[in-house]
């Protein structure tokens, strides 16, 4: 009995040595050196792996920074300036301070609707129905309302609104692009969030001729150029029948708001008209609020 | 102005259904239902309605209240499972609250905890049975006498399989090729007739729900191998055609084997997995604890289905 | 009877517009001519605002490789340069016409005379069939002068001319057979000197009998005709399936059909190589079938191109029935649906199938059950469910792995589907970005 004992576990005991050898060896032998650094780095990044850096994921973000060894070019925006100087004091450089940005849908949902001539019954993903037509509105440069977008947020940050436009959600919204990259019609932007999250945009990025644009959508962008007349500070340029606000310029004084005679140029967060209690600044976004007012507010 | 409907192409669609695929299987089932209410009388049409009645109950309560999915009752994939799962217990009394633990556990754990039908790894009738089998291994084993047609008398009566028989000693000396073609021996309810089920077969291979692959590789392998063994030893092992003729192969081969959600796709891994069924279940009948082993087999097979989908692709054109 | 070997389904026929002769339509008030009816570059416009036209005058020129002719459907005035939404809505340059009178180009020979011999050699041929604007009218809408101009190092051994019409519904290639077998068979004649090949092939299936022995009759008096019965399943008309089935050879993945010695073109294209060739009229016109189980009557018609679906829904049968749920251009496999009706017609435009509301709609989709239809229907060999699962996932690179390249997009896995999964929608997709992928990787 005893001697059986022994040898079990002197067998055992012999294994588990010859193992542990074996395993010692083939650990030195292909070891991989690899700067700590970059696991502190990765350990500050908030590991979503969204790709909004364009890089293959947080840990290839740390990788590019500390090969780098410095910060140009290189921004994680879900992380924001909190972040991004974390790195830097771990990197030793200095960071720029970013302007914090939101993703904005460049498409008015408001009169849509009405103007439907069919009936999408396909495959729902806005990639493949922008290969098969222009899209239940008409619009070859509109929203396709299968929420692309939706599926490509990892945050949450954009829903499908009740009229089939997507709808941002600006607090959760960290501007790492996945919905503008996921969009086959490029309708999304990414735009600073503006003072007071106070923003003024074009909301529409049709290019055909105005007469045309008008056919698709009452609230189309027609190119007629009265906003790049109006602006004080020229941040306003029309080009291909299209309009668009330079936001590095723009100083929200709503001129072209109230100029707009299609009501394509949204402004975002500004009180409401003084009647009423102001409405949260979701519901701003969220439902095309009427948006011709003095520009005194 | 019409709204006109836009898709891809194609534009049409063949009359093909999950539903209607799911239905034929059941009408396939019915030649064999009616041969176990023959031969097992009025405890056979019980069981098999409990059976039935609790699978359908349970995938609507699981959709209902804890995936809240709309209900696919309707789609007779749970009939499939409930009369699968009959078939496959024996037709006694004391079964009628125990294949309700079966339909639980074959809906509930073998199916929805997957995702629902086309998501289970695992054949869902199988699963509930190898449990009960498990769990109640008394009642499981515990078989009616078959005594002519329509018997009234259902008291104690306890009978034995052909395989359990054999694994004790040898057959019982008067069972016949004949009764077991015919079924008119003991067992599972719905596996005794094998004329029955290869009725039900024909139809689902006339209706294309089937193919010949799984089947024929299933019971041709059980036939070549036991036929091997037994010219070796025809002492100790039952002849080839008695094999195939007794216990689950048939039922397994042409209704659980072929189950489209957890067999291989490509042709070639249908004979792929048919064959391991087959080899597998001589093995557990002649080498295993259990005097049966087709339900085991086809659930080890089940296990690496998805590898035998990845190795056998389909012959690609002009390759 | 010969076939392809693998996969394929059968869908229902509907050749209701089978006995339905073909007519003329006649010319309306203006034409719209889209400039980019083919595979490849739009043409560059030729005319400008102001310019009278004849029918037949060249409008839009090819200048780059990609590209084929444009020619006026029509006399007139040019209205404007301009752009205009196609059929699915997506503008694409025109030029628009007023019609005036109907005079044609004194070049253009309007005899009903058939003229048989053909002296040209075989790059004249090739270098007038770009002249013509003529494209491959199967669907693709393939200029045929690249086609035909084989090159360097390959030799075509067999003509195939596609009279399969596999799809349901399409009977227009019927009709030119039975109407016009004599000048196809010049037409095939003159591919065929083009090529140099000693034999050209008709496949066409064997639904439609009257054809066949039609053909088979016609033909005789021909070199190297041969007609060839094929049973009936779709995708027969598909290039690589016609020709697995026609000669036996196999185009392999990624190569074309000269890369195995053969030729394919469509029984509608050969007409117009006819014409174009012996009468020397331009591609201004297309034989279309309107058809729909439920419209009041089925017709095959000659539509000069530009013609709006409008202008032919409303001489045709009037207006669209109130339960119209979809209009395609083309058959039902392959066909797309078409969103915008005001949208002329252009060049391989060979239908316009009204299908009803309740047949129209696809069915609710549910989970795959893993039962391999789509695996067994693939003319291809390839596996859709898989690629619906890989593409749901964004795996591209396994899609790509699994040759989704190969698809043909014929539709027999979403047709033969169980659980309605949008299977062929879902593979272009997968390809689309396989090609993206392949693009951005260069």
């Amino acid at each position: 009995m005893t001697q059986q004992i022994l040898i079990a576990v002197i067998v055992l005991g012999a294994l588990g040595i010859l193992f542990a050898a074996l395993l010692y060896i083939v650990a030195q032998k292909f070891k991989v050196v690899e700067d700590p650094l970059i696991d502190e780095v990765a350990e500050v990044l908030p590991g979503a792996n969204c790709g909004g850096c364009g890089k293959a994921g947080c840990r290839a973000f740390a990788e590019a920074c500390v090969q780098q060894g410095n910060m140009e070019g290189l921004r994680c925006a879900p992380g924001g300036d909190a972040v991004m100087q974390k790195i830097g004091q771990l990197l030793g450089c200095s960071v720029e301070q970013g302007e914090p940005m939101v993703a904005v849908v460049r498409c008015n949902p408001a009169n849509c609707g009405d103007k439907r001539r069919s009936n999408y019954d396909g495959l729902r993903s806005c990639a493949f129905e922008a290969t098969v037509y222009t899209g239940e509105s008409g619009c070859p440069f509109g929203c396709l309302g299968c929420g692309d977008c939706v599926a490509a947020c990892q945050f949450d940050a954009i829903h499908m609104g009740p009229d089939g436009v997507p709808v941002v959600d600006a607090d959760k919204c960290t501007a790492c692009g996945a919905c503008a990259k996921a969009c086959p019609r490029r309708v999304i932007e990414l735009r600073n969030k503006g003072r007071k999250d106070r923003r003024v945009y074009v909301s529409c990025v049709n290019k055909e001729k105005g007469a045309v644009a008008m056919k698709s959508c009452s609230n189309a962008c027609i190119g007629c150029g009265k906003c790049e007349k109006v602006c004080p500070v020229s941040a306003i340029t029309v080009t291909d029948n299209l309009s668009y606000i330079d936001y590095t310029k723009c100083i929200a004084c709503r001129k072209c708001v109230v100029e707009c005679p299609t009501k394509a140029i949204k402004d975002v967060g500004f009180p409401a008209p003084a009647v009423k209690p102001a409405p949260k600044p979701e519901a701003v976004e969220a439902t095309a609020q009427p948006v011709a007012e003095p520009a005194k507010a | 102005m019409n709204i006109l409907n836009i898709s891809g192409s194609p534009h049409v669609h063949s009359d093909e259904s999950t539903k209607k695929i799911m239905w034929r299987v059941n009408m396939a089932l019915i030649p064999a239902l009616l041969v176990a209410i023959a031969y097992f009388g009025l405890p056979a049409l019980l069981v098999s309605i409990v059976s039935v009645l609790s699978c359908m109950l349970f995938q609507w309560l699981i959709e209902k209240f804890i995936m809240k999915v709309p209900s696919t009752i309707c789609d007779g994939s749970a009939v499939v499972t409930g009369l699968l799962l009959a078939f496959n217990v024996p037709a006694t009394a004391d079964m009628l609250w125990i294949v309700v633990i079966g339909a639980l556990v074959a809906i509930g754990i073998g199916k929805m905890s997957f995702g629902g039908l086309g998501k289970n790894p695992f054949n869902p009738a199988l699963v509930g049975r190898v449990f009960l089998l498990i769990s109640f291994p008394v009642q499981m084993t515990t078989w009616p006498v078959v005594d002519g047609f329509f018997p009234t008398n259902f008291d104690l009566a306890t009978g034995a399989t052909p395989l359990g028989a054999f694994k004790e000693g040898a057959l019982p000396a008067d069972i016949t090729l004949w009764d077991a073609f015919l079924g008119h021996i003991g067992g599972s309810m719905g596996e005794v007739s094998a004329i029955a089920i290869l009725l039900g077969a024909a139809f689902l291979l006339w209706k294309k729900v089937i193919t010949w692959h799984i089947p024929v590789a299933f019971i041709g392998t059980a036939f070549l191998f036991s036929g091997i063994l037994w010219l070796v030893d025809p002492s100790a092992y039952m002849d080839p055609v008695m094999t195939i003729l007794t216990g689950g192969i048939m039922l397994g081969a042409c209704f659980m084997a072929t189950d489209m959600v957890t067999s291989p796709m490509a042709k070639s891994g249908q004979l792929l997995f048919g064959f391991g069924c087959g080899l597998l279940t001589i093995i557990i009948r002649n080498w295993g604890a259990y005097p049966e082993g087709v339900s085991f087999a086809i659930l080890i097979m089940n296990s690496i289905t998805p590898l035998i989908n990845r190795w056998c692709k389909p012959k690609r054109f002009a390759v | 009877m010969k076939t392809f070997k693998m996969g394929g389904v059968h869908p229902e026929e509907n050749k209701i517009s089978n006995d339905a002769a073909i007519e003329v339509m006649p010319v309306g008030k203006q034409m719209v001519v889209l400039m980019n009816q083919h595979l490849g570059a739009p043409a560059t416009p030729v005319v400008q605002k102001g310019d009278k036209v004849k029918v037949g005058q060249l409008i839009g020129e090819a200048q780059t490789f990609m590209c084929a002719n444009v020619h006026s459907p029509v006399s007139g005035t040019v209205l404007k340069v301009d752009s205009c939404k196609d059929a699915f809505g997506i503008s694409k340059p025109a030029v628009y016409i007023n019609v005036e009178g109907d005079e044609w180009m004194e070049s253009i020979d309007r005899t009903p005379d058939i003229k048989r011999e053909c002296t040209l050699e075989p790059k004249e041929i090739v270098a007038k069939l770009k002249e013509m604007g003529i494209v491959g009218l199967g669907g693709a809408t393939f200029p045929a002068h690249i086609k035909y101009n084989i090159p360097e190092g390959k030799k075509a051994e067999y003509l195939i001319i596609n009279a399969a019409e596999c799809e349901p519904y399409l009977t227009s290639d019927y009709r030119v057979m039975i109407e016009h077998a004599e000048e196809c068979c010049i037409g095939i004649s003159i591919l065929r000197k083009a090529l140099g090949v000693p034999n050209a092939y008709i496949g066409i299936e064997s639904n439609k009998p009257q054809a066949i022995a039609h053909m088979t009759e016609v033909a005789r008096q021909f070199e190297g005709i041969i007609v060839e019965p094929l049973k009936v399943k779709y995708p027969q008309g598909a290039e690589k399936q016609l020709i697995n089935a026609v000669t036996g050879r196999k185009v392999p993945s990624g190569k074309l059909p000269i890369d195995v010695g053969c030729v394919v073109s469509n029984m509608g294209t050969t007409f117009a190589v006819y014409e174009a060739i012996q009468k020397n009229k331009p591609l201004i016109e297309n034989i279309l079938t309107v058809t729909g189980k439920k419209l009041p009557s089925q017709h095959n018609y000659i539509v000069r191109i530009g013609t709006t679906y409008n202008e032919i829904i409303n001489h045709s049968i009037g207006h669209l029935p109130e339960t119209t749920g979809k209009v395609i251009s083309g058959g039902t496999m392959m066909g797309k649906a078409v969103v915008n009706l005001d949208a002329p017609t252009v060049k391989g435009n060979s239908s316009v199938l009204v299908m009803d509301e309740a047949e129209s709609r696809r069915g609710a989709e549910s989970n795959c059950i893993r039962c391999g239809k789509c695996m067994n229907a693939c003319p291809m060999g390839l596996e859709p469910y898989l690629f619906s699962a890989l593409v749901k996932n964004g795996r591209t690179e396994e899609a790509k792995a699994h040759n989704i390249l190969d698809c043909i997009e014929c539709g027999c896995c979403f047709f033969s589907c169980p659980a309605n999964k949008p299977l062929t929608d879902e593979i272009r997709l997968g390809k689309n970005r396989v090609r993206a992928m392949m693009a951005a990787k260069k």
